[in-house]
């Protein structure tokens, strides 16, 4: 049980750190650093719900996928001699306050509201489960999916790509 | 209590992402840092799912839930970062305040 319980602070620590750095650092780049410090403790997270199959997914997915495309985004965008003063902030007075009230309102209600836990056995590997329910409960939104997922490729195309003037 | 794992630990971690994610999107001025943001705040949200699908709802809804949201941000993310470059081949610049108005 203590095992758990090490294993757990272990990954909130990296989650809840890494996601500290995310406002506060002053170079771009560390900030995406800290956002992969952030999705592999939430990643881990995952792993300590029984939920294997989307920690797996967080893994490919986020850490495979939009964390290296937000790093090509950093790379591209913001010059490197410059990249010093690349990542400013404003108003971080107001920030921090915000940040204070809303933690504090959020970790109340989650300390001390009455929650109806269940208490359930320790569940076994969600893949099969979750492609069953995929293709059978979840199908519409599934194909819901596919064709945002579709548009969402078309779209990102159409916008990034540089446009050939016929003048 | 305290030797126990239990739900609260979760949520509050989840709260936290959350709320480092909504002064990220607050205070900066960097377009993409702002992307980061967003994706901090969907992974607190994600967590609470998941947290509350192990310990209240059980089955397989809450993981399937956190499945979509993962999707739709990988599409945001793309979208959101083709805009951004876009925007800064057009202006070469992604200072939230710079690209205010809509026009050159």
């Amino acid at each position: 049980m203590y095992t758990n319980l090490a294993i757990f602070y272990l990954f909130a620590l990296a989650a809840v750190v890494g996601a500290a750095g995310v406002p506060m650092s002053k170079n771009i780049f560390w900030s995406a650093m800290g956002l992969l410090s952030a999705l592999v403790g939430v990643g881990g997270l995952y792993v300590l719900l029984s939920a294997d199959f989307l920690a797996v997914t967080q893994l490919l997915v986020y850490i495979g996928g939009v964390l290296v495309l937000i790093i090509f985004a950093v790379m591209l965008t913001s010059q490197i001699k410059e990249i010093e003063v690349s990542n400013q902030n404003v108003g971080l007075v107001s920030g921090a306050i915000l940040f204070v009230l809303t933690g504090t309102l959020l970790s109340y209600v989650a300390l001390w509201a009455p929650w109806k836990v269940v208490l359930r056995p320790e569940s076994h590997e969600t893949s099969a489960a979750i492609g069953n329910g995929l293709l059978g409960t979840w199908l519409l939104p599934f194909e819901v999916t596919s064709v945002v997922l579709l548009a969402t490729l078309i779209g990102a195309i159409v916008v990034a790509r540089k446009e050939i003037k016929d003048d | 209590m305290m030797g126990h794992l239990s739900l609260s630990h979760f949520l509050v971690v989840g709260g936290l992402l959350f709320c480092f994610g909504l002064m990220t999107v607050l205070t900066r001025r960097n377009a993409v840092a702002m992307l980061m943001g967003i994706e901090l705040i969907l992974n607190g949200a994600n967590v609470n799912l998941v947290a509350f699908n192990h310990y209240v709802a059980g089955g397989l809804s809450g993981q399937i839930f956190a499945l979509f949201v993962i999707v739709l941000a990988a599409a945001e993310a793309a979208v959101g970062l083709a805009i951004i470059l876009a925007i800064y081949q057009m202006i070469r610049s992604i200072d939230t305040a710079k690209i205010a108005s809509m026009r050159r």
